[in-house]
């Protein structure tokens, strides 16, 4: 399948396409910055064989997540099984390459493999051959054993789809073991969730019972920073939170005056990055991850927020000012100079700046004059923009998954607010959420 | 001379043996509820065996061996009830506790603080994306700190709120600076600055939900509420 490449609607496209009469330009570009630019390798998952009824149920669940986890990664493609031989090898030595690179399979690889099940533990085998190359050994071969429960085999699942994915990617790794950290309100307040990267797993994270906010991932993520409404002097005001995965708790985070926002981290985990008020207008601010010596990085009319960290270089910050009158994008060194705006070619609010793993591409929300929030990727360096979504609600707060490939964003589409996620192009949107209303995704970056 | 009874005789004898002495009453006494607020009524019950005059004291009198009445007293009472018998007589005590209502609430002296806060303060309305104060927004301001200078024990929070059409994050910001804008306005006209504290909740506390622009004006706005 050909992920499809979305309206490209700048101005300054539609000048280039006039002059060049084609858009095959903008595609190589864009395609080579998300790393899809190669020949997807078909690799085919064989039903893995139960050794006993007891593993009947989970060998269908091992089989169909790591199925679901390669169509996913968007750098393969997965034969539909109803095209398989009938005979699926549970061993190598019942591997016959011949019959897996035939039409209609075409196989490149074939992963395939069998579970032992008792009441105390599941025993799975699986390996990755390269079919075209029977001779070779091979690509993968793992046995995982751990708890028998649906939990633990599909982080086995997980786990083999991104050995997979690592070897036949050239290097950039999976993302079949990340989670996503939300913010729901279907029970009630605004509290943060953390779910699997394929929405499985949905559980409730905080239980502040007062409006939790924007949480973003330190980049070993073992930690969430969210904004947070608590009591400070008296007053409940927006303040900076901090959750623990290790502990599951809040880590105590001082209060400061005023409106504390958005928290973002540096790319080496040691500062946080905010916005705050504590003296009078909403600034960013800069201090260590326990909030000791905040210091000021903006001096601006109007407020700045919503600060990304280049996670590549360290050296910039893209974040938002209303300085100029309407909420717009902004670059500037990470010790706060020469701070310059990221023109678009026409008006509105562009918002929600979140760089990619590779430093180059930011993607971001922009809502144009008379239309709705739509999620774009802007090439920092030559400022070129793609547009990945059209004409589907309210698209908003764009972030990438490790992979670079892949981004998590809100969407209003199906009518109510839910997280989904994209391939970097705006191809196969998949909606992650159905309960209640669920905001403002951040990918885990491990 | 021995004299020699006639069998039937001995039954005689039995017969003409002394009776025993009468049983002495027993009486028993319950309230239920065992407490009333005033103006409630509670229950009596009793029951008694071996008696033949009954009576219980106050207000009831004479009653029968056993049965209910319903009592109503003013005030707390200790009922007693008295049985009496050929074999002598016996009592029992039953009370009922009367709760003492509260003390009246006393007559309202004109509008309470609060009631006050509400007819007097004026919330300041904003133009969309905007945190300067508007013509409209100074009158009303100007109506707020005529109250809060005249009744100096009055303390306020104020919300700076906006509507639904802005990122949470930018609206976070946003509010913050109609508030602080509301507040710096309040401070030119007179008003203490430590009378007065802010707050933003961008868009997460609206007052209206509907997506149309009369909603979101009254969503666009420096609202205040009382903090002390």
């Amino acid at each position: 399948m050909q992920p499809k490449l979305r309206g490209f609607r700048t101005f300054l496209f539609l000048i280039l396409l006039a002059l060049s009469g084609k858009s095959v330009s903008a595609q190589d570009w864009f395609r080579t910055a998300i790393g899809m630019d190669a020949n997807k390798p078909r690799v085919a998952i064989a039903d893995f064989t139960p050794r006993a009824d007891s593993a009947k149920s989970h060998s269908i669940l091992f089989t169909q997540i790591v199925r679901d986890d390669l169509q996913f990664s968007g750098i393969l493609e997965v034969p539909s099984p109803s095209f398989y031989p009938p005979q699926a090898p549970s061993v190598p030595a019942e591997l016959k390459p011949a019959i897996w690179i035939d039409p209609p399979t075409n196989a490149n690889f074939l992963g395939f493999g069998n579970l032992t099940e008792s009441t105390a533990e599941v025993a799975i085998e699986a390996w990755l051959y390269d079919v075209r190359n029977p001779s070779s050994q091979a690509v993968v071969g793992k046995v995982y054993r751990g708890a028998p429960t649906d939990l633990q085999v599909r982080k086995f699942a997980h786990q083999f789809a991104d050995e997979i994915i690592g070897k036949l990617s050239g290097g950039l790794p999976g993302v079949a073991s990340t989670q996503i950290t939300f913010v729901s309100s279907r029970n009630g307040s605004k509290e943060i969730w953390g779910m699997d990267y394929d929405g499985s797993n949905q559980r409730q994270l905080t239980n502040l019972k007062s409006i939790a906010l924007t949480p973003r991932w330190s980049p070993d993520a073992s930690r969430i920073a969210f904004t947070c409404f608590a009591p400070s002097a008296g007053l409940t005001s927006a303040q900076i939170c901090m959750y623990s995965m290790d502990t599951g708790k809040l880590v105590s985070f001082p209060r400061f005056r005023g409106t504390n926002i958005t928290p973002a981290w540096s790319p080496d985990g040691t500062q946080i990055i905010f916005s705050s008020s504590m003296q009078g207008n909403p600034e960013l601010y800069v201090s260590d991850i326990n909030g000791g010596r905040p210091k000021r990085l903006t001096n601006a009319n109007g407020a700045s927020m919503s600060p990304s960290w280049n996670p590549k270089t360290g050296q910039t910050i893209a974040f938002v000012s209303d300085r100029g009158g309407t909420p717009q994008l902004y670059l500037m060194n990470s010790d706060g100079t020469s701070a310059t705006k990221l023109d678009v070619p026409d008006k509105g609010y562009v918002i929600d700046p979140a760089w990619a793993p590779n430093g180059q591409l930011l993607a971001f929300s922009w809502r144009r004059p008379n239309d709705n929030y739509d999620i774009y990727i802007m090439d920092a360096a030559t400022r070129q923009i793609v547009e990945l979504t059209r004409d589907q609600g309210r698209n908003e707060r764009p972030s990438w998954a490790p992979d670079g490939r892949h981004l998590v964003f809100e969407s209003t589409r199906g009518g109510t607010r839910q997280i989904w996620t994209m391939l970097a192009d705006g191809s196969q949107p998949h909606q992650l959420t159905t309960s209640g209303h669920n905001e403002s995704p951040n990918w885990s970056p491990k | 001379m021995v004299r020699c009874w006639p069998w039937w005789d001995i039954h005689g004898i039995l017969q003409s043996t002394p009776a025993p002495a009468p049983a002495r009453p027993t009486v028993t006494l319950q309230a239920s509820p065992a407490s009333v607020n005033k103006g409630e009524s509670s229950t009596l019950s009793w029951n008694s065996t071996d008696a033949t005059q009954l009576s219980i004291e106050p207000e009831v009198g004479a009653v029968t061996a056993q049965g209910t009445t319903k009592v109503t007293p003013s005030d707390s009472t200790t009922y007693t009830i008295t049985a009496s018998g050929p074999g002598g007589s016996a009592s029992a005590t039953a009370t009922v506790a009367v709760n003492a209502p509260p003390p009246p609430p006393p007559a309202p002296a004109g509008p309470t603080d609060d009631e006050l806060f509400l007819r007097e303060v004026r919330d300041a309305y904003f133009d969309y994306d905007k945190a300067d104060i508007r013509p409209d927004a100074r009158t009303a301001l100007s109506k707020t700190a005529d109250f809060l200078k005249s009744n100096p024990k009055f303390k306020v929070t104020i919300e700076g709120h906006c509507d639904e059409r802005g990122s949470t994050e930018y609206n976070l910001g946003l509010g913050d600076r109609r508030a602080s804008a509301v507040k710096q306005y309040l401070v030119s006209l007179g008003v203490p600055a430590d009378r007065l504290s802010t707050v933003s909740f961008g868009k997460e506390k609206p007052f209206c939900m509907e997506s149309t622009e009369a909603c979101w004006q009254q969503n666009r706005r420096g609202h205040f509420v009382r903090a002390n």
